[in-house]
C-alpha cells in the first residue's frame, strides 16, 4: 500500500508539473495574472506530492519491505537504521527520486519566497523549472521506478554495497544534489529572461542568492565526498580525477565563475550576455554530471548502475535542455543590450580574468573527462586520461588565477589603479616571500615547487586579510574605530575575504600533503614497532569482532611520540557476508591539522599482517579550505543587500544591531 | 583489441572473486630506495587496465600487482624510465598510460587548454577594443520599465522612509 501510494503521488507530481509547465506561460502571453499564479500553487503542491513519494520510499526501506525490488536489492533487515535511511539514495532509483525531490524543493522555495519577483518572471521561471521536473518524473516513472513490486517477496534483502554503509552516504549525495539541482534555478532564470527578452541588474540580484545557495552546497558536497573517499577507500588519496568527481567539479568551476560574473552584472550592469550563457552552461554541466553518473557510460569507482535504456533517456533529456537552452540563447541573446563600460584594469576586469581562467579550467576538465569516450566512439581506440594529465594542465591555470585573486577586491569598479593595489598588497607579498624563504631554509632546498606554491597560498590568505585591514583602517586608526568599521562592513565583504582565504588554506593543505607525506609499508607481527615521521606505532595485536551485518578483524596500535603514549588506533577490515565483499576501515589520528593514517592489508599465513601507515602533514586544511569558502558564501548570503527589494528590513536590521 | 578486452574482462572478474590485496605490498618493494622511488613514480603514471581509472600504484587488483612487479623487473634490469614505459605500451597499448602521449589523435586533448585560454583572451581583447571604439557607454539603452513595474515603483516610493543621515 505504501509503495502504491508513493508511486501514485509521483504520477500526480508529474501531472502537476505538466500543468505548471504550460498554464503559466499561457498566462504570461495573455497577461492574465490568475493563470500566471497557477505556477505558484502547482509548484507548492508538486513539492508536497514529491515529498510524500520520497517519504513512502524511506518508509519502505525503514520497515524492510522486501516485496519492493528497490528495497530487496539494496537493504538488509540487520542493517543499522541510519543506513536503512541513507540506503534510500544509495542506489539509482532512489537517488533519482532524491534528485527530483530537491528540484521540487527549489521550485517550492522560489514559489514561496519569490514574492518580490515580477509576476511574469516568476511564472516563466517556475514553468521552466517544471519542464525539467516533467522530464525527470517521466524518466523515473518509465525507466527507474523505485516502487516496483516482486511477485514472490523474498525473506531477506541483498544488502547495500558495504562501501556505501558509511555516514558519508548520509551527507554527501544530498549535499551534492542540493548543489547540482540548485543551479537549475539560475538556468530557469536565464531561460525566463531570454523568453521575456528583458534582463537587467535586478535580474542578477534575484539570481545571485540562489546561485550562492547551490554553490555553498556543492562546495561542501565535493569536500565531504573527498574526505569520505580519503578515509573509506583506504589508500589515503583524496582526489582521483575520476570522471565522477570531475562531473561534480565542472559545475563547481562554472558556478564559481557564474557567482563572480553575476556580481559584475548586479553592480555594473555589464557582462549580461555572458552571465546568461554561464547560467545555462552551469546547469548543463550539472545535467551532464547526472548523465555521466547515472547512465553508467563510465566505468568508474562511483558508478554502480548500468543500463543502456536509462542512458539513452537521460541523453535525450540532456540534448533537449542543453540544445534548447543554447539555441534559445543564440536566438535571443543578441537582443540583450550591453551594459556599462569598464577599463581592463578594474574590478570588472579582474572578475573577467577570473571567469576566463575558471572557464578554461572547466573546459580542461571537460575535455579530459569526455575525450577518451569520444575517441573510443569515433576511432575505437582506447586511451586513458588520468591524474598526471590533469595535474599538468589544470594546476598551472590556478597559478595566475591565484596571483590575481587578492588584486580583485583591491581594485575600484570601472577604472582601477594597479600600482595602488600593489602597494596595498605589499604586506601580503612580503609575508609570502618570508614564507618561501623560511620553507626553503627549513626543507634544505629539497623541493623548489612546494615552497613557491605555499608562498602563493600565503599571498592569497594575507591578501584577503589586507583587504579587510584596508577597509577597516586597522593598524592606521585606533582600535575602537577599526572595530566599529569592521562591524559596519557589508557581510559580503567578509564573505569574499573568507572564501578567498579558504582557497589559500586548501592550497597549503594540498601542497603539504602531496610533498611531505610520509609512507610506511610493511608486514608487521604483534609487538612490532613502525617508525613514521617521528611517531612510534606498536602493533599490540589482532582481534576478531562481530558487527551488526559484518565480521571484522581489528588491529590495535599504540602510538607514542618521544616515549610519551598518545593514543590507541584501531584500523580494521570488515567482511560483509551477504555480498561476500570486504571494506577497509582506516584508523585516523588527528594531531592539529595533520593526521596519522593506518590501513590494513592482507593477513599472511604466519600471523603477520600487511600494514600501510601514512603521516599526512596539514592534510585537514584541504577540507578546512572549502569549509571556509562555504562559510564565506553563507556570510554573503546573509548580507541584507542580497535580500531583494524589501524596503523595511534596512531599519529593522539597524534596530537589531543596536540591541546587541 | 577485442581479445585484449576479453582478457581484461576475465581478469577483472578474477579480481573481484579473489580476496583483495592492497596496493604496493611489502614484498614488492625494491632494496634500492632510489630505484623504488622511480618505480613508484612510474606506477602513478600507469593505469591498472582492469580497474576504474586507478593507477597501478593505487590499485588492489592482482593485475596491478603483476604490472608493479613488471615495472620493478624492468628497472632492476637497467631500463630507463622511458624504456619501461615503451615496454608497457608495446605490450598493453596506449590505454596503459594515464597521461596520453602527444600524438595526432590526442592533439585536441592537449591543445584545448592553451587554445581556450588564448582564444578567450583574444576575444576579450577584441571585444574591449570594439566597445572602446564604439565610444560612449550605452547606459541609456536600458530596457524601459513595464507598466506593472512602474506601478510597483510608485508604491515603493510611497512607503519608502526618508533617507537616514549617514553616520
Amino acid at each position: 500500500m505504501i509503495a502504491e501510494t508513493g508511486h501514485y503521488a509521483l504520477v500526480l507530481a508529474l501531472a502537476l508539473a505538466l500543468i505548471q509547465s504550460t498554464v503559466p506561460i499561457l498566462g504570461a502571453r495573455l497577461r492574465d495574472g490568475a493563470l500566471m499564479n497557477v505556477a505558484r500553487s502547482t509548484a507548492l503542491a508538486q513539492l508536497l506530492f514529491v515529498a510524500l513519494s520520497f517519504a513512502a520510499l524511506v518508509m519502505l526501506h525503514v520497515t524492510s519491505d522486501f516485496s519492493v525490488v528497490n528495497v530487496f536489492e539494496n537493504s538488509h533487515s540487520l542493517k543499522p537504521l541510519i543506513y536503512k535511511i541513507t540506503g534510500v539514495w544509495g542506489n539509482h532509483e532512489g537517488s533519482m527520486l532524491l534528485w527530483v525531490s530537491i528540484l521540487a524543493l527549489f521550485g517550492g522555495l522560489v514559489a514561496g519566497f519569490g514574492n518580490n519577483l515580477p509576476i511574469s518572471l516568476r511564472a516563466h521561471v517556475l514553468a521552466v523549472q517544471a519542464w525539467i521536473a516533467s522530464a525527470f518524473y517521466l524518466f523515473i516513472l518509465i525507466t527507474s521506478n523505485p516502487f516496483l513490486r516482486i511477485a514472490d517477496p523474498p525473506i531477506e534483502g541483498r544488502d547495500l554495497n558495504p562501501v556505501l554503509q558509511d555516514i558519508g552516504l548520509a551527507v554527501h549525495p544530498p549535499m551534492l544534489y542540493l548543489g547540482y539541482v540548485g543551479f537549475s534555478i539560475s538556468f530557469s532564470f536565464a531561460i525566463a529572461a531570454l523568453i521575456e527578452g528583458r534582463i537587467d541588474a535586478a535580474w542578477a540580484r534575484w539570481v545571485r542568492p540562489w546561485t550562492l545557495v547551490a554553490w555553498i552546497f556543492l562546495t561542501l558536497g565535493i569536500a565531504m565526498g573527498s574526505y569520505w573517499a580519503y578515509y573509506e577507500l583506504g589508500w589515503g588519496g583524496w582526489w582521483f580525477w575520476d570522471p565522477v568527481e570531475n562531473a561534480s567539479l565542472m559545475p563547481w568551476l562554472a558556478g564559481t565563475a557564474l557567482l563572480h560574473s553575476a556580481l559584475v552584472m548586479e553592480k555594473r550592469n555589464a557582462l549580461k550576455v555572458w552571465t546568461i550563457l554561464l547560467s545555462i552552461l552551469t546547469f548543463s554541466l550539472s545535467l551532464l554530471g547526472t548523465f555521466l553518473v547515472r547512465s553508467g557510460v563510465l566505468t568508474s569507482v562511483h558508478a554502480f548502475a548500468t543500463d543502456p535504456t536509462r542512458g539513452v533517456f537521460i541523453l535525450l533529456i540532456l540534448c533537449i535542455f542543453i540544445g534548447g537552452g543554447l539555441t534559445l540563447y543564440a536566438w535571443r541573446a543578441s537582443a540583450l543590450k550591453q551594459g556599462g563600460l569598464f577599463a581592463p584594469i578594474s574590478r570588472e576586469g579582474a572578475l573577467v580574468l577570473n571567469n576566463l581562467f575558471l572557464t578554461t579550467a572547466c573546459a580542461t576538465v571537460f575535455i579530459g573527462t569526455l575525450y577518451p569516450l569520444a575517441l573510443e566512439v569515433v576511432t575505437g581506440d582506447k586511451i586513458s586520461v588520468g591524474a598526471p594529465f590533469f595535474n599538468l594542465t589544470f594546476a598551472p591555470l590556478f597559478v595566475p588565477l591565484m596571483i590575481a585573486v587578492p588584486f580583485g577586491p583591491m581594485l575600484a569598479w570601472k577604472r582601477g589603479d594597479l600600482v595602488a593595489a600593489a602597494q596595498r598588497l605589499l604586506a601580503a607579498g612580503v609575508a609570502a616571500l618570508v614564507a618561501i624563504a623560511m620553507l626553503w631554509a627549513w626543507t634544505g632546498g629539497g623541493s623548489t615547487l612546494a615552497p613557491l606554491a605555499i608562498g602563493l597560498a600565503v599571498f592569497v590568505i594575507a591578501g584577503a586579510l589586507s583587504d579587510l585591514a584596508e577597509r577597516t583602517g586597522a593598524f592606521r586608526t585606533p582600535f575602537a574605530i577599526a572595530a566599529r568599521r569592521a562591524r559596519g562592513l557589508p557581510r559580503s565583504t567578509w564573505g569574499s575575504a573568507f572564501a578567498h582565504a579558504g582557497v589559500g588554506v586548501a592550497l597549503i593543505g594540498i601542497v603539504c600533503e602531496t610533498t611531505w607525506n610520509s609512507e610506511h609499508i610493511a608486514t608487521m607481527r604483534p609487538d612490532d614497532v613502525a617508525k613514521v615521521a617521528g611517531y612510534d606505532l606498536k602493533l599490540d595485536g589482532l582481534t576478531q569482532a562481530q558487527g551488526p551485518n559484518f565480521r571484522e578483524m581489528v588491529a590495535q596500535f599504540t602510538v607514542t611520540l618521544d616515549g610519551r603514549r598518545l593514543a590507541v588506533m584501531t584500523p580494521s577490515k570488515r567482511n560483509f557476508t551477504t555480498r561476500g565483499s570486504s571494506t577497509t576501515e582506516a584508523a585516523l589520528l588527528t594531531r592539529g591539522a595533520s593526521q596519522l593514517y593506518i590501513s590494513l592489508g592482507e593477513l599472511t599465513g604466519d600471523g603477520a599482517i600487511a600494514v600501510r601507515i601514512y603521516h599526512k602533514p596539514l592534510v585537514l586544511l584541504i577540507w578546512l579550505g572549502p569549509i571556509l569558502m562555504a562559510f564565506g558564501g553563507l556570510l554573503s548570503l546573509s548580507d541584507r543587500r542580497l535580500r531583494v527589494g524589501a524596503p523595511k528590513p534596512a531599519k529593522a536590521m539597524r534596530g537589531l544591531q543596536a540591541a546587541e | 583489441m577485442r581479445k585484449l578486452i576479453a582478457i581484461s574482462f576475465v581478469v577483472w572478474m578474477a579480481a573481484f572473486a579473489a580476496p583483495s590485496a592492497r596496493a604496493v605490498q611489502p614484498d614488492e618493494i625494491m632494496a634500492d630506495p632510489v630505484k623504488e622511488a622511480r618505480a613508484r613514480d612510474l606506477s602513478r603514471e600507469l593505469r591498472c587496465m582492469v580497474c576504474q581509472n586507478q593507477s597501478i600504484d593505487d590499485s588492489e587488483a592482482p593485475l596491478a600487482r603483476d604490472l608493479r612487479l613488471l615495472v620493478r623487473e624492468r628497472i632492476a634490469a637497467g631500463d630507463s624510465d622511458s624504456q619501461v614505459i615503451d615496454f608497457l605500451v608495446v605490450r598493453y597499448g596506449e590505454f596503459v598510460l594515464l597521461k596520453p602521449r602527444f600524438e595526432r589523435q590526442t592533439l585536441l586533448l592537449w591543445l584545448l587548454t592553451p587554445l581556450a585560454l588564448a582564444g578567450g583572451g583574444l576575444a576579450l581583447w577584441m571585444h574591449g577594443r570594439r566597445r572602446a571604439k564604439s565610444g560612449a557607454g550605452d547606459d541609456r539603452s536600458e530596457p524601459g520599465l513595464s507598466a506593472e513595474e512602474e506601478a510597483r515603483l510608485q508604491r515603493l516610493i510611497a512607503v519608502e522612509p526618508p533617507p537616514e543621515n549617514p553616520a
